[in-house]
């Protein structure tokens, strides 16, 4: 299974979902944002980092980069495309997700391990995991405080997009375990089709015990499954 | 003062080609001389160098290479005293970085630098750029940066003017290394009232490669094209910040910001783009364009080589109209770099930089008559042999005698601190909840920690560790530096700090293998600092002969004064060390309910230079602890040996805060599994140095209380004093200590509120003023 | 066609929530002035461009700002024309 991870000017996670891809079996690949080509991959990641310096806004002018026309046409044809963190903003400033990410309420860069809980384990990013499972992965930015109109948050609620939300070590609810203010604690999102999701947190980052978590494996082996279920 | 200057030899060189003034140029008067920070006697070298008068453009070149920050005029001699040597050394000093081997075919690249004087002014940008720096020393070896670290140092936290310092030195810290992407793994800081107008901001690097990917800053191979890629010179920072505008240029002053502004952004483009030239064969030398900008960059290159190079300034991308060679030459924009490509390259190395989006210009070649070059068109402006102009700066040793009022401090009577006011609780949560002791989570929660997916023990504990993929190795590096102690006894002051470093290595369970150091201290002008300068040097050289662990590279940083009021001096240790199983990787936290907790090491009623004194009774005061090399040695080699053999589950060296908060920061861990602590101590000494002394060589272990008889038996067989003090217990039993003269019993959840909430509580409700 | 000096002013929307405004919203008050009512923060971004006329610019850079400077999700935006740029020259 071939992953394509896109590496934009100031991309910095790049090498770390390569690894991540490759711990799980999977074929990652490499492709710089200008080499225009996605014809034989199986799935996309665009992964975290400062594409473009966050200037302007996170994700804004990485967007406009000759990959994101072939990586809308991919995910229009049923493809599935993960965003990470800048990954995330991407998504959204691109269209593929609703809403957008703006600053942390607190209003300065938040580095720290987090506890999502699954809200939806039957998405092709969430399949490996149980229901309300909790998820203990870092976070590590400035601008994901998640903003859709109540609209927008209603119909994600009901669809069942909203795949990760901000919960305490035992996977409720609870004041102070919000990292960044992002509305109804979202943490990731999938759009309506099923096949884009992008998260604030880094699952990367969480797949070895040696780097104190192993609970981001499940987005990388879901995907991996739903590829080629077979071999899974 | 007895100043005698150094013999160099140095060729000057026939006056038959020499340049002519520019239309602009000021007359070359005494006082442009001493503007340019030159004495009479240097400028009198400047001449017999050139065999005439310099240009303006040629004295500003020798201003540069010539000022305490390139030529190192009053420390070069002491720092010779530094060991820089070992079987494992690759490179030491001299070059962007030190390198060492890693073995496996890999080598490790550090280096710290200081950014004070650009922090005091502006410290986002200052502290900013101070990242930028050392990340590019590093990445122009050919290693890629791994980890960043940050020493820093701050006034007290009850100013505004000091809030606003921190907060801007951790953004701007932050911001860069979180955009270009390396972790941060760890670091100090200190607030002391010692700091107040001069903070200290001195960031460190390690990057990994493999060791035939070392490159070094050598202008080799004449004919080479010199080009200079990256971003484009502006007039940031040129260092005659003291000349009235009108004589560099017609421009106003309000047109030339002299504040460096850094874009991480392209420093990340930059990184990627250098290694990538350095693998491709294409180009045989590369060195950042840091301080005095392309003069030094050019010039050290082709010092360094025993080659000459000709630049072009009129071939230079510049981002203003109208620069003067003089203002290119001396510009300290950020994120630029000169290269030295192999002639018939050059179209290789700009697609590669194209690739990246980058620019790279041909600005000028190699040759082979020993000159530094400097044309504008047609014209020379500046022609000056190299190695005179690198090496030939006059150095200085300089007369040192400690200030009385220092001397006064040490010998003062601490007797009557030696009983505490108040009960141990009380004095104990005083000292959880000062700056210096409480967690610096505020700090490090700003800081990308986990990218690169190599951190193993991030910010919080004694030391950063960096597993190294691949293979079963990690590195961990530490800074340490206790102003305070040198303040008060330089020589053993900078002795504990090089102790300290080696102790936080291998309480994680690491080998203490070499050192980067960072210097900070006022003017050397001054005999008393001189002095401060000297004893350090001297002190350092000591530990570090007797630790093995050498020197290979760092930065002098003087003057650092506000009124003529010095810092405290501050030779910060950057040490790095290995570790041959990252799964023998140990923390400072306790593990279990049941575990024996052991003392290595001696208490001592030794309360000079006491976080306790400072905190309590206001005082900066007595006579540092003393420092046992030997007995710190010997304390080294039984912790690896304990955790390599298993023996233990937690180590952490004591410090700052003395027994009680060292098994404070044990209970606590890092706040999500705190455990009990019931301690008994019996030593015959005053509760205040008991408890909160900071008596050194101790470090206190956890481990299961089966092995505690073993743990014992190796202490002795290392010479190290040991001895089991108490329990790890359930948290609901609280912290408690027994000594004999006083007893004390704290909650662990006010502990935990006190220790990781203190400096967000001042930073995030306080406000800037 | 003329050089025109625009301004174009990027705010968050109404109902937004702001940190920033409130942070300085906060530091406003504790200083003592009371009076404020409201902070929004948003930011201005100078273009310099060559057109047949200011009614032209502007009609470009409106669609500068729907195609990339403004996030319709959470921002709005206003042009104006600006005094002539402080800095002259040309970015690279």
């Amino acid at each position: 299974m071939r992953l394509a991870v896109v590496t934009f000017p100031g991309s910095n996670c790049d090498y770390d979902v390569y690894q991540a891809i490759k711990s799980v079996g999977g074929v990652p690949e490499f492709i710089w944002h200008r080499d225009a080509a996605l014809d034989s991959v199986d799935a996309v990641v665009l992964p975290g980092g400062f594409s473009y310096g966050d200037y302007l806004r996170a994700g804004a002018i990485a967007r406009m980069s000759p990959i994101m026309e072939q990586v809308v046409t991919f995910a229009a044809g049923g493809g599935p495309v993960l965003g990470i963190c800048n990954g995330f903003q991407i998504l959204c400033e691109a269209g593929l997700l609703p809403g957008a990410l703006t600053r942390n309420d607190t209003l300065k860069f938040e580095s720290k391990d987090v506890w999502v809980r699954v809200e939806n384990a039957d998405t092709t990013f969430s399949r490996d995991y149980g229901q309300g499972q909790a998820l203990r992965m870092p976070i590590a930015h400035a601008e994901g405080n998640y903003y859709a109109d109540e609209e927008t948050l209603d119909s994600l609620e009901s669809g069942g997009q909203v795949v990760f939300r901000y919960c305490d070590p035992s996977g409720h609810d609870g004041e102070g375990w919000n990292p960044n203010g992002s509305a109804r604690s979202i943490a990731g999102i999938r759009n309506e089709a099923g096949n884009v999701l992008g998260m604030m947190p880094h699952p990367e980052r969480a797949v070895e015990e040696v780097l104190g978590s192993v609970d981001g494996l499940g987005v990388f082996t879901s995907l991996l499954r739903q590829l080629s279920p077979a071999a899974a | 003062m007895s100043e005698s200057s150094e013999s160099n030899s140095v060729g000057g060189i026939g006056a038959a080609t020499a340049p002519q003034p520019r239309p602009g140029d000021p007359p070359i008067t005494p006082e442009l001389v001493q503007d340019h920070g030159l004495s009479p006697e240097e400028y009198d070298r400047v001449r017999d160098v050139l065999g005439r008068e310099p240009t303006f453009t040629e004295l500003g070149i020798f201003s540069a290479m010539w000022s305490e920050h390139c030529g190192y005029k009053n420390s070069k001699r002491l720092l010779r005293l530094l060991p820089t040597e070992a079987p494992w050394v690759i490179q030491g000093p001299g070059e962007n970085a030190g390198v060492i081997d890693l073995g496996d075919g890999l080598a490790l690249a550090f280096k710290i630098e200081s950014h004070n004087h650009p922090s005091a002014v502006e410290p986002y940008q200052g502290a900013a750029t101070g990242v930028g720096g050392i990340l590019r020393d590093v990445f122009t070896m050919g290693a890629r940066p791994i980890a960043i670290l940050d020493s820093l140092r701050f006034g007290d936290l009850d100013s505004g003017r000091v809030r606003y310092l921190f907060d801007g030195v951790v953004r701007g810290i932050g911001d860069y290394g979180n955009c270009v992407g390396i972790p941060n793994i760890g670091g100090e800081v200190q607030f002391d009232r010692g700091y107040e107008d001069n903070p200290i901001v001195n960031p460190m690097c390690l990057g990994l490669m493999k060791v035939d990917e070392l490159i070094k800053g050598e202008a080799a191979g004449v004919g080479n094209t010199l080009m200079a890629v990256g971003a484009r010179t502006g007039r940031d920072g040129i260092h005659g910040a003291t000349f009235a505008s009108e004589e560099l240029s017609e421009d106003t002053e309000a047109s030339r910001p002299q504040v460096q502004v850094g874009d991480p952004f392209t420093e990340k483009l930059l990184l990627e783009a250098s290694l990538e030239l350095i693998r491709s064969g294409h180009i045989v030398g590369i060195q950042d364009m840091g301080a005095a900008g392309l003069t030094s960059t050019a010039s050290e290159m082709a010092g360094r080589s025993g080659t000459g190079v000709e630049i072009d300034t009129l071939a230079v991308p510049v981002r203003e109209p109208d620069m003067t060679p003089y203002e290119i030459l001396l510009s300290e924009s950020q994120e630029r770099m000169l290269v030295v490509a192999k002639v018939g390259h050059e179209a290789d190395v700009r697609a590669i930089l194209e690739k990246w989006e980058l620019e790279a210009a041909e600005v000028g070649k190699v040759t082979d008559d020993g000159t530094f070059r400097v044309l504008e068109g047609d014209r020379v402006v500046a022609e000056i042999p190299a190695l005179p102009l690198t090496e030939g700066c006059p150095t200085y040793e300089r007369e040192g005698v400690e200030a009385e009022d220092v001397q006064a401090l040490r010998k003062m009577d601490l007797s009557p601190y030696e009983e505490l006011e108040g009960s141990p609780a009380d004095v104990f949560i005083r000292l959880l909840e000062s700056p210096n002791i409480a967690s610096k989570r505020w700090i490090y929660q700003q800081y990308d920690t986990t990218v690169r997916t190599g951190t193993v023990l991030g910010p919080g504990g004694d030391a950063g560790v960096i597993r190294i993929r691949g293979t079963t190795k990690a590195v961990a590096a530490t800074t340490d530096c206790n102003g305070r102690y040198v303040y008060l006894e330089p020589r053993t002051g900078a002795m504990i700090a090089v102790a300290e470093a080696a102790r936080n290595l291998v309480c994680v369970g690491a080998l203490p293998t070499a050192v980067t150091n960072n210097l900070n201290f006022g003017s050397p002008l001054k005999s008393h600092i001189y002095y401060q300068f000297r004893e350090a040097v001297l002190g350092m050289a000591e530990a570090c002969k007797l630790f093995e662990t050498p020197v290979t590279g760092g930065n002098v940083s003087f003057y650092n004064e506000t009124d003529g009021k010095a810092i405290y001096p501050t030779p910060v240790i950057g040490m790095v060390g290995i570790l041959d199983d990252v799964d023998k990787l140990t923390r400072h936290a306790f593990q279990s309910v049941g575990d024996a907790i052991v003392l290595l090491g001696d208490n001592t009623n030794e309360l000079g230079g006491s976080e306790y004194l400072y905190v309590i009774h206001d005082l900066v005061a007595g006579p540092p602890p003393e420092v046992d090399l030997l007995g710190e040695r010997r304390l080294q080699h039984a912790v690896l040996a304990a955790i390599q053999k298993g023996l233990v589950k937690s180590a952490h060296d004591v410090s700052e805060g003395g027994l009680a908060c060292a098994l404070a920061e044990c209970a606590l861990g890092d706040g999500e599994a705190l455990l009990g602590v019931e301690v008994t101590l019996d030593d015959p000494l005053p509760t205040a140095a008991l408890f909160f002394g900071e008596a050194q060589g101790r470090v206190i272990v956890s481990c299961h209380s089966k092995n505690a008889e073993k743990l014992q038996q190796l202490a002795r067989d290392h010479g190290v004093p040991s001895r089991v003090i108490g329990t790890v217990t359930e948290a609901a039993s609280g912290f408690v200590m027994h000594a004999k003269s006083a007893d004390m019993k704290v909650d662990l959840n006010s502990m935990k509120a006190l220790f990781f909430d203190t400096i967000s509580n001042i930073m995030d409700a306080g406000g800037r003023e | 066609m003329t050089r025109h000096h625009l301004e174009i002013r990027i705010i968050p929307r109404p109902g937004l929530l702001d940190p920033e405004g409130k942070a300085i919203h906060h530091a406003l008050d504790s200083l003592g002035y009371e009076s404020v009512r409201n902070v929004r923060v948003g930011k201005a971004i100078y273009v310099d461009l060559e057109a047949p006329s200011s009614e032209e610019a502007i009609a470009e850079a409106e669609a500068m700002c729907r195609g990339l400077l403004a996030n319709p999700v959470t921002e709005d935006f206003e042009i104006g024309m600006a005094s002539p740029a402080a800095e002259p020259g040309e970015t690279s």
